[in-house]
């Protein structure tokens, strides 16, 4: 178990490295010139010399990059060419809504995805699994972009059930009109990942049903149910997790989508206004915190298959 | 949908019929058995059904110069109109057809979606084989870079290269494919390593084949269900991460119309004021999109049963 | 008909088990499998029967379909299946409910696959007795922990907490004993509980089925491909072959004069520990008959040394050999035969 964890640990800050490189070299190898955004208009070959010298961009690329991971280390994210305003705290204000997002969306999608499974394996083939497979099947076509403009022209525009764009109110202000508000940007996060719970939980529980240690628990004389929610979900649950894991990536996609969408002041709010406004301080920070967030949260998963399935940190 | 791999042959070698077969709360594994080697030899209508749109699609995006299309940029005197004969699916705020638009924009998705997967099928197809084929050091390290890569959210990398190297349709198209390399990587490498140790590939290297001519033509074939199948919910993949792009306007900009931009002026038209919302912006290349989609999943989903692919762990 | 001879039964007329008739098909792509074919016999109280054949000959789908486990659309039942006097084909699963795990028990073949991998061992055991007794949880616990212990395995109150992964093959086997007998069943099905086993444990695992049995009064049924292991542990001898009784006497009678070519195939293909090392084991040539199409006489003619004309035309039936409690479906008796002689065989006691 320790040892098992000490490598994921291991694997973990290699890929972080590699993490901050990639955000690094990304931004700094690609065409695109800060002296000239933040100049605008006055920019010349002196002027631009300058500003680079301010920013420590004639020194050779791997001093800069070392002198980066250092102030990144020390939570030091940098400060806005264009806004003047710290990184960090940009993120600080943004990331709290990503995350209500985010979990409010799973809670949906874990409280649809695995009942609907339950029920679908106790008849393979039958009626309701046939037809909450097709469902779903159709949910896979309706990526964020496509089904949050009509639920908001639904929800929204023609019957006002859910407020609007642009009615974001903060968490602490008023907790139930901000859960109101984020009711139906939620549930379109939450439809993408419905499907993909559902359909490898369905699999995944048809084939755990036939091991021997099932036929076992039937022998004992325990009922369906309790077979079905104490033996059989709990192995079956391992994809499950690692894609709940995978998922994210894709979560942090449609955040962002609805965010501009509903104009939510979240993340990837903020990271569109920054690249309209070729922020690139700000847009560097925002792609390292994600992507940081997105392998530590693979991390945790792998953390808690141990907890799952004894079995994992033994082979 | 995805059927578990329900063994044809319910003999076990230990306890002969019994186990498999006799396996209870599944009593249904050997129904399914009828069933699977039924749905196996036949794809089904529906899979026609959603070949046959595919193929329309692309023939309308082919060949939306010649039809008797309205300009897409030709900006009418009617704004906001909804469907009429003069416009089967109204207009935009500029007065343009959206019909003419929907099609001219199916153009992007098509290129960027199809060409995105040629290219990761390059880098990470052929990579995948000769990984998988040759094993030892290289394998290792392809291996290791391609976990590397996985970790990085494909989506926010995509948008940090455009933001600084503005994007147009064949940036994004090569962006994405690059991006989707080591996925493809994964699953190449996972199917030739399940063919690369069985006895027809061992004997052919031992009558002395070349390895060039084994993975080309034993290996090749072999694999080749299972990467046709994914390549296409992959292309499904890919449209949906060019849409977001465009949604967010990250994308090709206008005035080239594309689903994904079409959907994000449509933003404009979602007004809550009564009477200013222009619901056929949101409609239209919201369903075009939704269609191949879903139909593009189901023609790789069929494909993959079909050919008894499983979902492998990856 | 021939009726199966009766197990002595001194405590009661109606006996605990009563299988009459009962056969077992699955509908499959290929056609009706036929796993059980028309067999009947009867288990007394506290005895033990011993069903024996090679892989496929139906012994375990005849166990499980005794139990009630198999169910489906695709499984066809006939017969008759009276346990204490009740029914039990074609009885409500609320019914068969009731008395799994608390007046019959199952062990599996595979100590590996038959205990849940991500449950804690303790819990296997007490979720049965919780369901069926009526006890709280700390009477629960005392009560697997002293099971455990009852099975030979050390420091049970440490192991209660374990994984099945933690332990061993043997250790496995006797937790699922443990979860078998942990409601003091009447009757346990034991489906091959030795197979994966090796010799020595083995040993140990039958000799403490067979001591908790004489404890309990339990009777059992002991499927087995291995006729050694049912030579001592037995009161009667089933032996099956494409799904049906081929022949059935009891333990003593069916090794000093069996009747049927099969039998003496499965005893010459088992592994003594009397044996030198290096005997060669006699094999049975061939493989036994796909069930969905089985040829029109004795099923075992094919493969048998001694089959004649007649075998391969019409069946046997199954007839009682000079005993009554002796039956064998055999146009060419061992014994009786005027061909080649049969070999002599030794039961080791």
């Amino acid at each position: 178990m320790a040892k098992y964890l000490a490598k994921r640990a291991a694997a973990f800050v290699v890929i972080i490295f590699f993490v901050s490189l990639g955000t690094f070299f990304l931004v700094h190898l690609l065409p695109g010139n800060p002296a000239l955004t933040i100049l605008g208009p006055n920019a010349n070959a002196h002027n631009i010399a300058l500003i680079d010298k301010q920013l420590g961009l004639n020194r050779p690329l791997w001093t800069q990059y070392f002198i980066w991971l250092g102030n990144v280390l020390h939570g030091n994210l940098g400060q806005s060419f264009v806004t003047r305003e710290s990184v960090v705290s940009t993120i600080a204000h943004a990331f709290p809504i990503d995350l209500e997002l985010v979990v409010i969306s799973q809670i949906i999608a874990f409280a649809v995805a695995v009942p609907l499974a339950l029920t679908a394996v106790r008849k393979p083939n039958g009626r309701f699994d046939r037809y909450s497979t097709a469902g779903t099947f159709a949910m896979l076509a309706m990526p964020p972009f496509i089904v949050a403009p009509v639920l908001v022209l639904l929800f929204a525009v023609n019957t006002h059930i859910f407020p609007g764009p642009a009615s974001y109110v903060p968490l602490a202000q008023n907790f139930w009109s901000n859960i109101h508000t984020m009711i139906l940007p939620a549930l379109v996060l939450a439809l993408g990942s419905i499907v993909i719970y559902y359909r490898l939980l369905r699999n995944d529980l048809i084939s755990t049903l036939q091991e021997d240690f099932i036929l076992m628990a039937r022998s004992k004389g325990l009922s369906d149910r309790r077979i079905l929610l104490r033996h059989a979900l709990r192995p079956s649950s391992i994809s499950l997790l690692a894609s709940a894991g995978i998922n994210i990536g894709s979560l942090i996609a449609g955040a962002f989508v609805v965010e501009y969408l509903l104009q939510l002041p979240g993340l990837g709010y903020a990271l569109v206004n920054s690249i309209n406004q070729d922020d690139y301080v700000t847009v560097q920070g925002i792609v390292l915190v994600v992507a940081v967030a997105v392998v530590l949260i693979n991390f945790l998963v792998d953390f808690l298959f141990t907890i799952v399935d004894p079995r994992i940190s033994r082979d | 949908m995805t059927d578990p791999a329900v063994p044809v042959e319910p003999m076990d070698p230990r306890s002969g019929v019994s186990t498999r077969a006799a396996d209870a709360v599944a009593g249904a594994a050997v129904a399914a058995i009828t069933e699977v080697t039924d749905r196996r030899r036949r794809l089904g209508w529906l899979f026609w059904l959603s070949l046959g749109w595919i193929v329309l699609t692309i023939l309308a995006a082919i060949f939306a110069n010649v039809l008797p299309l309205q300009d897409p940029n030709l900006q009418s005197a009617t704004l906001n109109a909804g469907p009429s004969t003069a416009h089967f699916f109204g207009t935009d705020q500029l007065g343009r057809d959206i019909f003419s638009r929907v099609i001219f924009g199916s153009r992007v998705s098509i290129v960027v979606g199809f060409g995105a997967i040629a290219i990761g099928l390059a880098l990470g197809g052929t990579l995948g084989m000769i990984a998988a084929y040759y094993r030892g050091t290289v394998d290792t390290i392809v291996n290791a870079v391609s976990y590397v890569l996985l970790a990085f959210p494909a989506l926010v990398a995509v948008i940090a290269i455009v933001t600084f190297w503005k994007a147009s349709l064949w940036k994004i198209t090569l962006i994405i494919g690059i991006a989707s390399a080591p996925l493809i990587f994964r699953i190449v490498r996972a199917a030739t390593l399940s063919y690369a140790t069985r006895d027809f590939v061992m004997a052919a290297r031992t009558l002395g084949a070349t390895s060039r001519r084994v993975l080309v033509k034993e290996l090749l074939p072999n694999i080749l269900p299972t990467v046709v199948s994914f390549s296409l919910i992959g292309v499904a993949t890919v449209i949906v991460l060019e849409g977001s792009l465009a949604f967010l306007g990250l994308s090709i900009p206008g005035p080239t119309p594309s689903w994904g931009n079409m959907l994000n002026q449509s933003r404009t038209g979602l007004n809550t004021v009564p009477g200013q919302s222009n619901p056929w912006l949101v409609i239209f290349p919201a369903a075009a999109m939704f269609l191949f989609l879903i139909t593009l999943n189901l023609v790789g989903d069929r494909l993959r049963q079909h050919f008894d692919v499983s979902e492998i762990k990856l | 008909m021939t009726y199966p001879p009766a197990a002595s039964d001194p405590q009661s007329a109606v006996p605990l088990l009563e299988v009459t008739e009962l056969s077992t098909s699955f509908r499959t792509g290929r056609g009706l499998l036929k796993a059980v074919d028309r067999v009947s016999f009867r288990l007394g109280r506290g005895r033990t029967i011993g069903v024996v054949g090679e892989s496929g000959s139906g012994k375990t789908v005849l166990a499980r379909t005794v139990m009630g486990l198999l169910a489906g659309s695709n499984v066809e039942k006939t017969g008759s299946v009276r346990f204490e006097g009740q029914e039990l084909l074609g009885a409500p699963n609320s019914e068969l409910r009731s008395l799994w795990g608390a007046r019959m028990a199952m062990i599996f073949q595979d100590p590996m696959t038959a205990l849940n991998p991500v449950m804690r061992i303790g819990r296997q055991i007490t979720e049965s007795l919780r369901l069926h007794l009526d006890i709280d949880r700390s009477e629960a616990r005392a009560t697997a922990v002293s099971l455990l212990a009852q099975v030979g395995i050390p420091s049970p109150e440490e192991r209660y907490g374990s994984f099945p992964g933690e332990l061993s093959g043997g250790m496995r086997q006797r937790v699922m004993i443990a979860i078998a007998l942990a409601c003091s069943p009447r009757l346990l099905l034991a489906d091959e509980p030795t197979t994966g086993l090796d010799v020595t444990v083995q040993a140990q695992i039958l000799d403490l089925l067979g001591s908790l049995q004489y404890e309990r009064n339990m009777a059992m049924v002991l499927v087995t491909h291995d006729l050694g292991v049912v030579a001592t542990r037995t009161d009667d001898i089933v032996v099956m072959y494409a799904g049906r009784i081929v022949e059935m006497a009891p333990t003593s009678r069916l090794f000093s004069s069996m009747a049927m070519p099969y039998t003496e195939a499965l005893l010459a293909s088992t592994p003594r520990l009397s044996n030198p090392s290096h005997t060669r084991l006699a094999a049975i040539e061939g493989r036994p008959p796909d069930l969905t199409a089985l040829p029109p006489g004795c099923p075992f003619a094919p493969r048998c040394r001694y089959a004649q004309d007649l075998c391969r035309r019409a069946a046997p039936p199954l007839v009682t050999a000079e005993r009554p409690d002796h039956l064998y479906a055999c146009w060419y008796p061992l014994g009786a035969r005027t061909g080649p002689a049969p070999v002599s065989h030794s039961v080791s006691s």
